[in-house]
Order: structure tokens, then sequence, then C-alpha cells
């Protein structure tokens, strides 16, 4: 039983589409959708770590750190705009961001 | 070949379990369930980061996801106190969309995987070889080329979680002090030529 890359990029691979479904098929809240973008952020660093192993190069490494580092920023972010954008409106469901809209 | 042995039955364990939670933050009716499972995932890709010898990289992600991310999601979640009844409501309406992107995604990306995983093979020599990890353990690796080749990276990604600090204030501070200058957007729209300019005639030789 012999582990290569292509087992840890299925696994990515799954996780990617996992976030990519749960961006679709949660249009109620748009909590849940930014927990969906932290795992497809998750997938791309599984990716970017066994690439490094395989590759036996540490650069795959230093950019999974700065990819942590823009996911953590995103994600603040996006929880303070949420919770204003609950001040604002009392509900975070995502058929009420439509403000915009003419 | 990365794993062989036990190390390969523990890949399997801890791969299954971070796709599974990983399902279930999707399919989770309460979003606190779901923050819940979130965690679980990072847990397990944490070990699976540390089972490709990415030790210091494992460690961080629990440090910042599970510590940091994660309580900062339970947090907003439960201050929210969002109705978990009208969550659901139209799941089916999008889940074929939704089903069949992600049909179309997996597809591509295992055909990718599968059919080209024999091809991909080290060319040449790395940029940056990792060490023997007996001689030089990962996280010291990391710190000798972080500090080195990457310090101006290193310097950006601390400019953008200050950004993100000071933007995930400037946005949730509710203070009513009047010396805060704060933007008034109706003021801003309504300003027009006569109000925005202001002719002031100096006598010369004097200042204002």
């Amino acid at each position: 039983m012999t582990i290569t890359i292509a087992h840890y990029l299925t696994v990515s691979a799954l996780m990617f589409v996992i976030g990519i479904f749960g961006i679709f098929l949660n249009r109620k809240s748009v909590i849940v959708i930014l927990m969906s973008v932290e795992l497809i952020l998750l997938a791309v660093n599984i990716n970017f770590v066994a690439f490094s192993a395989h590759l036996q190069d540490l650069v795959g490494q230093v950019f999974a750190l700065f990819v942590l580092t823009v996911a953590a920023a995103e994600a603040a972010i996006g929880l303070a705009i949420l919770v204003v954008f609950f001040r604002n409106r009392g509900s975070i469901a995502v058929e009420d961001v439509n403000m915009m809209k003419g | 070949m990365l794993l062989t042995g036990i190390a390969a039955a523990f890949f399997y364990m801890f791969a299954f379990i971070a796709v599974a939670s990983s399902v279930m933050v999707v399919v989770a009716r309460n979003p606190v369930h779901s923050v819940l499972y979130l965690i679980l995932t990072f847990f397990n890709a944490s070990a699976l980061f540390v089972l490709t010898g990415a030790e210091f990289l494992g460690m961080i992600l629990l440090a910042v996801y599970v510590g940091a991310v994660a309580v900062l999601f339970l947090f907003v979640v439960m201050m929210l106190e969002v109705n978990r009844v009208t969550f659901r409501k139209g799941i089916a309406e999008y889940a074929p969309i939704g089903v069949l992107v992600g049909v179309v995604i997996a597809a591509q990306l295992l055909i990718v995987v599968v059919g080209q995983s024999l091809a991909i093979e080290p060319s040449g020599t790395p940029a940056l070889p990792t060490p023997d990890p007996a001689a030089r353990p990962n996280t010291a690796a990391l710190g000798d080329i972080l500090y080195t080749d990457y310090v101006y990276f290193f310097q950006i990604a601390g400019l953008v979680l200050l950004v993100a600090m000071i933007g995930a204030i400037v946005l949730t501070l509710r203070d009513p002090r009047p010396h805060i200058k704060r933007q008034n957007i109706g003021e801003q729209v309504a300003r027009d030529p006569e109000k925005a300019v202001e002719l002031v005639d100096v006598e010369s030789g004097k200042g204002l």
C-alpha cells in the first residue's frame, strides 16, 4: 500500500469540488459560502504541499504559507462585511443581497 | 511515492475523514455544526500535511485556522443568531445546477490527475531543494528561505494582515463620539461646484 501524489491530488480535487458545490447549494446563507471558500483554499494548499513533497522543493510550502495568510485576511474582512450587512438588513440570506438591483 | 506502510493507512483515514467532514460542512442544517465540521476538516488536513513532512505548515494550519478563523466563524454565527429554519428553504431549486457544475469540475480534475499522474516527474533541479529532515528540520529549513529569499513576500504578507485588521475594525466599529471623521455618503453625493469651490481674495504680501 503506497501513497503517491495522485492520492493527494484526488483528495484535494474532491475537497475543491465540495467547496464549489457548497457555494451553489447554500444560496440561503452567506456564511456557509465563506466556509466553502475556506474549503477551496484548503484544497489548493493540499495541492501545494503535495507537490512540494513530491518534487522535494520547499517553494511550494512557502507559497502555501502565503495562501494561508491571504485566506485568514479574507475570512476576517468577509465576516466583518457580514456583520455590517446584518446590522443594516437584519438578515444574511443570499437572496436579500439585491440592493444594487435596479 | 510519498508514503508507505502504516503511514499510508493513516493517510486513508485522515483523507476519508477530511472529505466526509467537508461534505458535512456543506450539507449540515445548523451553521454551528458547519463550523464544527470545518474545524474537523482542518485538523485532518493538518495531519495530511504532517504526513508529507510539512510539519510547520500543519501546526500553522491548526494555529491559524482552528485557533483563529474557525473561532471567528463560530463567534459570528452565534452573534448573528440566524434562524435555522429559513436557511434551507429553496435548496432544491439550485441543487441541479450545483450538481452539474460540481460533476463537470470533478470530472475535469480527475481526468487530469488520473490521466497524467505518471507524467508528473521532477524535471531538472528544484529551485530550493528540501534538505534532509534529519539534518535540518522542516521548520528551520522553511525559516532559512522565508527570511532570506522570500523576505519581501513575507513583509507583504504582514502588510496584508495589517490592512485586513484595520479594515475589519473600520467596518465594524460603532463609536458615536463626534471627533471621529466618517464618510457621509449623502453629503458627498450632494456636493456641487458652488459648494465645493471657495474663491478667496488674498492680498499680496499677506497670508490668509
